[in-house]
């Protein structure tokens, strides 16, 4: 047992005061951002989503720049884009497109500028691949309690707007005609959203946030057909692909050429794929398999093998 | 099969639609429309794409003001989420992602407007259930919204809209998009609901034959106007002639009815002037 513990886990890995901290923060984290992604996904935002995350580095870099945590810049940021999205996109889908893109492209121009004072400032690249591709590592201990903190207001506002939430998805028309308010509904969603993906942006970078919204959820979409079980089950294998990235990351060190450890954040998005592409060979073999079942049942019905047995063949 | 609805009291009516006219972005969708519906009928909305049905709907579920007129459910003026409403919307798209299963979206329809997550298991499910039962999707139940046909989705959808326990139900093109059978069946269920439980049904359609057999009366959109009554006084050529503002014919092929636009527009027909939206009549399909 012991033998096999050690082969998984690198020596010092239970004893790493940033193992631990990263583990907190990814499965808060991966928690949040799969309840949160699953309404992301089945609204089909994963664009807007992708693009808070994005936008979000304009915010990292400049509050890296005032001397803050990136994780309120990437917030402030993503919430102000949320906004602006939502004010330019009004309710056409293709507008709302437009938009994205406009906010997006705006957002990303601010974090090159940024990005590149951070870097003359402390005459280090460092800062770039910290904000655009994360370092959980590296997240600072004093950050748990606002993480855990506003991961427990999503979770709670997304309980609170469950209904109404599942309900819009099924037909805006219909939750408007049941009393909804769409639009405020619509904002209410976007906030939390852009929250999430700065809390994924914290842990595994702004241009990866997406990766941990969107991955988890559409892998739970395939495997449950329960709204609040997909929720959990988006939130568990988010949890599982961080924990998961962040032991390879740790071991990653002792791997040859010794001394180089990987970026945690290419292990994380790595499994998610990983686990989407899995998911999905899993459903479609299921589904093939019941549908031979059927059509062989219909062709036993077709044939008259209820009456006659003796004439299947 | 026709009721007779002769001096429909305005008391009475689950429904009273009088003289509404809805302007968008500088043009009529709608011209003094007005008509009654009363408790268990069975209202057809006939009229081709974009001729006003929708908008219509809308301002009867308190989504879109009127310009003019006024609308009474009930007895009473509009408010938004109107108990007495049921509402199945037009296109509703089940993603097969949608993690959905037939029951949960019958389930919102109980409390899909509420905030919180839900309680009361058992009771749920019960009625839940016995909604399910009575418009005979208790065998797909369990199964991914996403991936029933378009009848079966249909029914899910009616099911959701009639749990909260309306007088008038309201559907948007119910039948498009389902093959004939499925289409039969979602009349029949349709008809049979308003029977039994007397909830008034009105239901749009671009075609008015599949609804021929259950209707009680009908009112005809063209153009932004109606024309209203049952089957034998709206649909014959000099009063769709009029609705459309250009000369059609009304032929009856084995008692199906096809609306025809004129080659040439005889004398005696008053053409108005329309803008352009929709105006020519359906030309509705022999099956």
């Amino acid at each position: 047992m012991n033998q096999v513990l050690r082969v998984l886990f690198a020596p010092g890995f239970f004893a790493s005061g940033p193992v631990h901290a990263a583990l907190v923060v990814g499965a808060v984290v991966a928690l949040v951002t799969g309840a949160v992604g699953v309404f992301t996904v089945i609204r089909g935002q994963a664009f807007a989503g992708h693009a808070l995350g994005e936008v979000g580095s304009a915010g990292g870099s400049a509050a890296f720049l005032g001397g803050a945590n990136p994780l309120w810049g990437f917030m402030g940021i993503a919430v102000v884009a949320a906004g602006l999205i939502e004010l330019l996109g009004l309710h056409r889908p293709r507008a709302r497109d437009v938009a994205t893109g406009l906010v997006l492209g705006a957002g990303l121009g601010l974090a090159a500028l940024f990005l590149y004072l951070d870097a003359t400032s402390s005459s280090t690249t460092g800062v770039a691949v910290t904000i655009l591709f994360g370092s959980l590592f590296a997240v600072s201990q004093q950050m748990l309690p606002s993480i855990v903190a506003l991961s427990a207001v999503s979770l709670v506002v997304i309980a609170v707007c469950y209904r109404m939430l599942l309900l819009s998805s099924l037909s805006s028309d219909l939750a408007a005609a049941r009393g909804v308010p769409v639009r405020a509904l619509g904002i209410a969603y976007l906030v939390i959203m852009a929250v999430a993906v700065s809390l994924a942006a914290e842990t595994i970078g702004a241009i990866l946030a997406t990766a941990l919204v969107v991955g988890p959820p559409a892998t739970a979409l395939r495997l449950t057909k329960r709204p609040g079980g997909a929720l959990v089950v988006a939130g568990l294998i988010g949890v599982a692909a961080v924990w998961l990235g962040i032991v390879l990351a740790y071991d990653s060190y002792y791997w040859p050429p010794a001394g180089h450890g990987w970026p945690v954040s290419f292990f994380v998005v790595a499994l998610v794929f990983l686990f989407y592409l899995v998911a999905g060979a899993v459903t479609g073999i299921a589904q093939a398999r019941r549908s031979r079942r059927s059509e062989s049942a219909s062709r036993l019905a077709a044939s008259g093998c209820a009456e006659h047995p003796g004439d299947a063949a | 099969m026709s009721v007779p609805t002769l001096d429909p009291s305005a008391d009475d009516a689950i429904l009273d639609v009088d003289g509404v006219s809805v302007w968008l972005s500088g043009r009529e969708v709608l011209h003094d429309v007005r008509f009654r519906i009363m408790p268990g009928e069975f209202t057809g909305l006939i009229g081709s794409n974009g001729a006003g049905k929708t908008t219509l709907f809308r301002v009867i579920l308190g989504l879109q003001a009127s310009s003019t007129g006024s609308v009474l459910v009930g007895g009473r003026p509009l408010t938004r989420r109107n108990p007495i409403i049921g509402y199945v919307p037009q296109k509703v798209f089940l993603d097969p992602d949608m993690p959905l299963r037939a029951r949960d979206v019958v389930a919102l329809g109980l409390d899909g407007h509420r905030l919180g997550v839900p309680l009361g298991w058992g009771r749920r499910r019960q009625a839940v259930d016995a909604m399910l039962d009575a418009v005979d999707a208790r065998r797909f139940a369990d199964a991914r919204v996403g991936n029933l046909s378009g009848g079966e989705q249909q029914r899910v959808l009616i099911a959701h809209a009639l749990i909260s326990r309306p007088r008038l139900l309201l559907l948007d093109e119910p039948l498009a998009n389902l093959d004939i059978r499925a289409e039969g069946e979602v009349v029949a269920l349709l008809a049979r609901i308003a029977r039994e439980q007397r909830i008034a049904v009105l239901i749009s359609a671009h075609d008015v034959n599949p609804l021929l057999p259950v209707m009680d009366r009908l009112v005809y959109v063209a153009a932004g106007k109606t024309a209203s009554g049952t089957t034998a006084e709206v649909i014959r050529a000099e009063v769709l002639s009029a609705l459309y503002g250009q000369h059609v014919d009304v032929l009856r092929v084995h008692g199906r009815i096809l609306v025809v636009a004129g080659a040439e527009g005889p004398s005696g027909v008053t053409v108005e002037e329309t803008d352009g939206a929709a105006v020519g009549p359906d030309i509705v399909s022999l099956r």
